[in-house]
C-alpha cells in the first residue's frame, strides 16, 4: 500500500481533529460542564430539616427556569439540621430576601432540584445570607405512615 | 510425579521472566521517547496505521452499540414508565464501561495484533538484528514509536466510539421509539457528570491504550522468530489483551466510582 506522506499526514490530522472534537462534544453536550460553568455567582444558604436525596450539584429553579446550582451539603452540629449552599447565577440577583425554598422531585422516580418561590420583600439576597422559609422533601415512607395512622384514627368514628 | 512438580515450575519461571522482560523492555522504550521530538514523522506514520486505519470498525461498532443499548434500555425501562431516561442510560454506559472498554477490545484486536505480527516478522527476517549491525536501535526505532502511537489514538477512538453511540442511540430514541430529542439530550446533561463520568472514561482509555499497546510491541519482539512464533505471539497478544483490559476495567471502576 503506497500512499504519500503528505496523505498520511493529512490524514492523521483529521483523526487527531476529529478526536478532540469528539471528547470537546462530550464535554459540552453530553455532560453537564457548561451550565452554569462559569460566570459570576453568589451564594445563599438554606436550613432544612430533612433534604431527602438532594445532592451536590442538583439544580434550583425558580418558574422551571434554572437559575443555579446547589453548591455543598453538611449536618449543621448544633441543630441537626442539612445547611445546604445555594451557589445561584448573579444574572439573577434582585431575589426578594423573603425567597422561599422548597426541595421538589422532577417526575415520580426522578432527581431532587431545588425550587425558589420569590416573596414580596423589596430588600433583595445578598451573598451568604440565609434563606427564611424552607420546606422539607417529602419522604415516600413518612407519607404512607401519616397515610395509614390517619386511616387507622378515622376508623373509629 | 516429579515431572509435573517440574513442568510447573518450569512454567512459572517462564511467566516471571516473561513479565521481567516486559517490564525491562517497557523502561528502556519509556527511556527512548523524549528522542522521538526530534522524529515526529516515524509518530505520525504510526497513527496513521494504528488510528486512521482504525476509525472504520470503530466508528461502526460505536453507532450500533449505542442503537442496540438505546432499543434495550428502551424495553427494560418503559416497564417503569421511565423510557425518557433512555438518553442517560446510553451516555452513561457508555462513557464509563462500553465505550473504552469495547474500543480497547477491539484496538488489540485490530491494530494490536498487527503490532505483534509486524515487529515479529521484522524480528523473524532479521530486520531487527540488521539495523542493530548499522547501529540504530531498533526499539527506539521501530518501537517507541508505536507505542506513543498507540497510547495516543486509543483515547482519541474511545471519544469517538463514545460519541457516535451516542449519536445512533439518538436515532433508534427519537425515530423508532418516539422518545422526544429534548428529553433525550436533557435527562443525559443533567445526570452525567463531566468530572465523574467523562474524565473516568478517558483515564480508563488511557491506562487500556497504554497496556494495549505494550502488550502488542512485547509480544511481538519477544516471539520466537519463526512462522509459527509470530502467529502464536499474534495470538497471545489478542487473548492477553482482552484479559488485561477487563481486569484492569474492573479494578480501576472499583477504585474510580464511588
Amino acid at each position: 500500500m503506497q500512499t504519500s506522506q503528505r496523505a498520511i499526514e493529512i490524514a492523521v490530522g483529521l483523526f487527531v481533529a476529529a478526536g478532540a472534537a469528539a471528547l470537546f462534544a462530550l464535554a459540552l453536550y453530553v455532560s453537564n460542564l457548561t451550565a452554569f460553568a462559569g460566570g459570576e455567582r453568589y451564594t445563599v444558604i438554606g436550613h432544612f430539616q430533612n433534604i431527602g436525596g438532594l445532592r451536590e450539584g442538583a439544580p434550583i429553579d425558580m418558574a422551571g427556569v434554572q437559575i443555579g446550582r446547589v453548591e455543598a451539603i453538611e449536618l449543621d452540629k448544633q441543630t441537626f439540621e442539612a445547611r445546604v449552599e445555594l451557589s445561584i447565577s448573579a444574572d439573577y440577583d434582585n431575589l426578594p430576601s423573603d425567597t422561599s425554598a422548597k426541595i421538589l422531585t422532577s417526575g415520580l422516580l426522578g432527581e431532587q432540584y431545588i425550587g425558589m418561590e420569590p416573596g414580596g420583600s423589596p430588600t433583595t439576597l445578598q451573598d451568604g445570607d440565609e434563606l427564611m422559609l424552607t420546606q422539607s422533601a417529602l419522604i415516600l415512607e413518612e407519607l404512607i405512615g401519616q397515610f395509614l395512622y390517619d386511616k387507622a384514627s378515622g376508623g373509629d368514628e | 510425579m516429579l515431572a509435573r512438580i517440574q513442568d510447573l515450575g518450569a512454567a512459572t519461571l517462564t511467566a516471571i521472566g516473561r513479565i521481567g522482560r516486559s517490564s525491562l523492555f517497557l523502561g528502556r522504550l519509556l527511556a527512548g521517547l523524549p528522542l522521538l521530538v526530534k522524529r515526529p514523522g516515524l509518530v505520525i506514520q504510526q497513527l496513521y496505521v494504528i488510528g486512521v486505519l482504525s476509525l472504520v470498525i470503530i466508528s461502526v461498532s460505536g453507532v450500533f452499540v449505542g442503537m442496540v443499548l438505546a432499543l434495550q434500555g428502551y424495553y427494560t425501562l418503559v416497564d417503569f414508565g421511565a423510557e425518557q431516561s433512555v438518553g442517560t442510560l446510553v451516555a452513561l454506559s457508555l462513557t464509563r464501561e462500553l465505550g473504552p472498554v469495547v474500543t480497547a477490545l477491539l484496538f488489540g484486536g485490530r491494530a494490536g495484533s498487527a503490532l505483534t505480527a509486524e515487529i515479529g516478522l521484522m524480528k523473524a527476517t532479521d530486520q531487527l538484528s540488521s539495523m542493530e549491525m548499522m547501529a540504530v536501535d531498533p526499539e527506539r526505532r521501530v518501537v517507541a514509536p508505536r507505542l506513543l502511537a498507540g497510547f495516543i489514538a486509543m483515547p482519541l477512538l474511545a471519544a469517538i466510539f463514545i460519541l457516535l453511540g451516542v449519536g445512533g442511540g439518538y436515532v433508534v430514541a427519537t425515530s423508532m421509539l418516539g422518545i422526544d430529542g429534548g428529553a433525550y439530550w436533557s435527562q443525559m446533561q443533567a445526570n452525567v457528570s463531566f468530572s465523574d463520568d467523562i474524565a473516568n472514561g478517558v483515564i480508563k482509555s488511557l491506562t487500556f491504550g497504554f497496556v494495549a499497546t505494550w502488550i502488542a510491541v512485547f509480544e511481538g519482539y519477544d516471539c520466537k522468530p519463526t512462522s509459527e512464533g509470530v502467529s502464536r505471539a499474534t495470538t497471545r497478544t489478542v487473548v492477553h489483551t482482552s484479559l488485561a483490559v477487563l481486569g484492569l476495567d474492573f479494578l480501576l471502576t472499583a477504585l474510580m466510582f464511588d
